[in-house]
């Protein structure tokens, strides 16, 4: 990242709330929305994958939380730096023709038009059938997740005064 | 006596879970199963009990791709029930949302799940490496279909702004002419991508199809008009159940849709096509007769450029919608439940979408039956491969495999609605280095 140069950043959660874990994405920005400065943007996206690559355009840093399925035990946190890393996409699963997170990436990655720098969180849920309740493994975890993002936030604030969060809580 | 298998576990680039084989003895396809493994979804008995009102927003659930039809066929078949008739703007702004989805799902068809067949990648990833200006094209255009369903639907994936009646909300003309520049742009682009795809090598392959479309005197179907084949068939939607019916076959989850009278037909664009070539615009006939179909075409390959001109179509109808719209009084029409069956066929993206509801007289649900578009073309689909297979025996089982996944393809089927990435496992009774054998 070169310093002195103002970044662009966004925070992005993915989800449905309406189907237990996999509202995590959701969770972390509703968490993290009073914790950070105005300059830093919050989106959520139910997770389309033409959707995200719209959503992400003209940002230079972002912070990516979905919710997973790979079989690990719930809570478990995934991060990937999706600059340097393929997005496995049978842990994010999402099923408008195949077309989802991991295929956004991928997609916008032969397009030359992933952000500069892109870190996703994959939370692991336990269950993902109908109803608003999170599992409490994985609420913490999205915690643990709002305490990671903030502090890469800050040690990117180091280069950008403009990305100081207003709470590092 | 040499035999051969194609296997293909789990069938990529299609919605859903469904696998394919082909057992081939000496130069005759002894047996094809169009396996679909999805697990069955009970939507319908879901819906009984439930209130009309529902109807729109739990079938709309059945698949994320084309909510739209759902809600068009179940709020058509409950207000045939109640006898309303929803019409003027109110008409048109719902045809709109139509053109919407098939925008955006024809958009993703053509580029991201069936081109990479013709162009030899194994998916649209790929493709993107060599074709970047193309794929950033195709996202264009179906974030324009996208968007209208978003606006007019209240949400891009599931919308939530159709009841029966009409709409909660109606969208201003502001709103809306956000669309026309970008419409414009999508018509010039759907016209190059007509040119694109028609230029693209298309396995000879042809066959006597009975299409079966809605048919309507004034326009291109999408909501109204009669049920129509090439073959006779010329009913109004009530009488669906006269002349066609479903039956289980075990190695599918899906029902099976046949005629009656003559077994196998064939739903979705080709068959819109080939049966309402005269209701397109003069400029989607123009692209259509340039890409050297014609009035029609019996090749099911060819169906991505038929798609090319639906969605060309589909811009073009959405920007005059948008032009002559006013603002209706009232988001929709006074609802009076009453006992009775109500019946709705519009056209999916994929085909016709037919629902039958029975109501009690304060308009619970009683029963219902729903039969999507892929499901009626299952049996197509297994007799296409039965002719494709033999003359092809001579390639390679890697271009075989290939060539049976792009076959099926040619339907963009939606598992999900009763099946798009077709990766494929060949089984070839058990040769060596996982070789086919042929013995």
């Amino acid at each position: 990242m070169e310093t002195g140069k103002r970044q662009k950043v966004l925070l992005l959660g993915i989800g449905n709330e309406y189907r237990g874990d996999d509202g995590a994405g959701l969770l972390f920005t509703r968490m993290i929305r009073t914790k950070i400065s105005g300059s830093v943007t919050l989106k959520e996206s139910q997770g389309e994958g033409g959707a995200l690559m719209e959503a992400w355009q003209g940002y230079e840093t972002v912070i990516l939380v979905d919710a997973i399925s790979s079989g690990a035990p719930s809570g478990t946190i995934m991060k990937i730096d999706a600059t340097k890393q393929n997005i496995p996409a049978k842990y994010f699963r999402f099923s408008t023709h195949a077309f989802g997170l991991a295929e956004a990436i991928e997609l916008a990655r032969a397009l030359k038009t992933l952000p500069e720098n892109l870190l996703v969180y994959g939370i692991e849920g336990a269950n993902f059938s109908p109803g608003n309740e999170i599992t409490p493994s994985v609420e913490r975890s999205v915690k643990r997740v709002v305490k990671e993002a903030l502090h890469e936030l800050l040690s990117r604030s180091a280069n950008d005064a403009s990305l100081s969060p207003a709470d590092s809580g | 006596m040499k035999s051969k298998t194609i296997k293909v576990d789990y069938l990529a680039r299609v919605e859903g879970e469904g696998g394919l084989l082909v057992k081939v003895s000496g130069k005759k396809v002894t047996d094809v199963k169009f396996n679909i493994f999805e697990p069955p979804r009970f939507f319908e008995a879901l819906l009984r009990g439930r209130q009309y009102s529902e109807a729109p927003d739990i079938t709309a659930r059945i698949c994320g791709i084309c909510p739209v039809a759902y809600q068009m066929s179940s709020v058509q078949a409950m207000e045939h029930a109640f006898g309303i008739t929803v019409d003027g703007q109110l008409r048109a702004l719902r045809r709109l949302l139509y053109c919407g989805e098939w925008i955006e799902s024809h958009a993703l068809h053509i580029f991201m799940l069936h081109a990479p067949d013709f162009l030899g990648y194994a998916d649209a990833i790929q493709m993107a490496k060599d074709h970047s200006p193309i794929v950033q094209m195709a996202l264009k255009i179906k974030k324009i279909g996208n968007g209208i369903v978003g606006l007019v639907g209240g949400r891009e994936i599931h919308p939530i702004n159709v009841r029966v009646g009409g709409f909660y909300k109606l969208p201003t003309c502001q709103e809306l002419e956000t669309f026309v520049e970008p419409l414009k742009w999508a018509c010039d682009s759907s016209a190059q991508t007509v040119k694109f795809v028609s230029k693209l090598p298309f396995p000879d392959f042809e066959r006597p199809y009975e299409y079966v479309a809605l048919h309507h005197e004034r326009e291109y179907p999408m909501m109204n008009g009669r049920l129509c084949s090439n073959k006779g068939l010329d009913i109004e939607v009530p009488e669906y159940e006269n002349h066609f019916m479903e039956e289980h076959v075990s190695h599918s989850n899906a029902l099976h849709s046949i005629l009656k009278e003559r077994g196998a037909y064939f739903v979705g664009p080709m068959a819109r096509y080939n049966l309402n070539f005269d209701a397109l615009t003069p400029a989607a006939q123009s692209a259509a007769r340039s890409a050297g179909i014609g009035k029609g075409t019996n090749n099911p390959f060819k169906s991505i450029i038929v798609r090319s001109v639906e969605m060309l179509y589909a811009c073009e109808e959405a920007l005059r919608i948008i032009k002559e719209y006013e603002p209706p009084e009232k988001a929709s029409v006074a609802v009076q439940p009453k006992a009775g069956i109500g019946y709705g066929c519009t056209e999916a993206p994929r085909g016709i979408l037919y629902h039958r509801y029975r109501l009690d007289e304060r308009g619970n649900i009683l029963d219902a039956k729903i039969v999507p578009p892929t499901s009626q073309n299952q049996k197509t689909i297994e007799q296409d491969l039965r002719e494709f297979v033999p003359p092809r025996l001579h390639l390679t089982q890697e271009k075989l495999t290939w060539q049976c996944e792009q076959a099926i393809r040619n339907y963009d089927p939606c598992i999900s609605c009763a099946t798009h990435f077709l990766k494929l496992e060949i089984d070839g009774n058990a040769g060596e280095g996982g070789k086919c054998e042929i013995d």
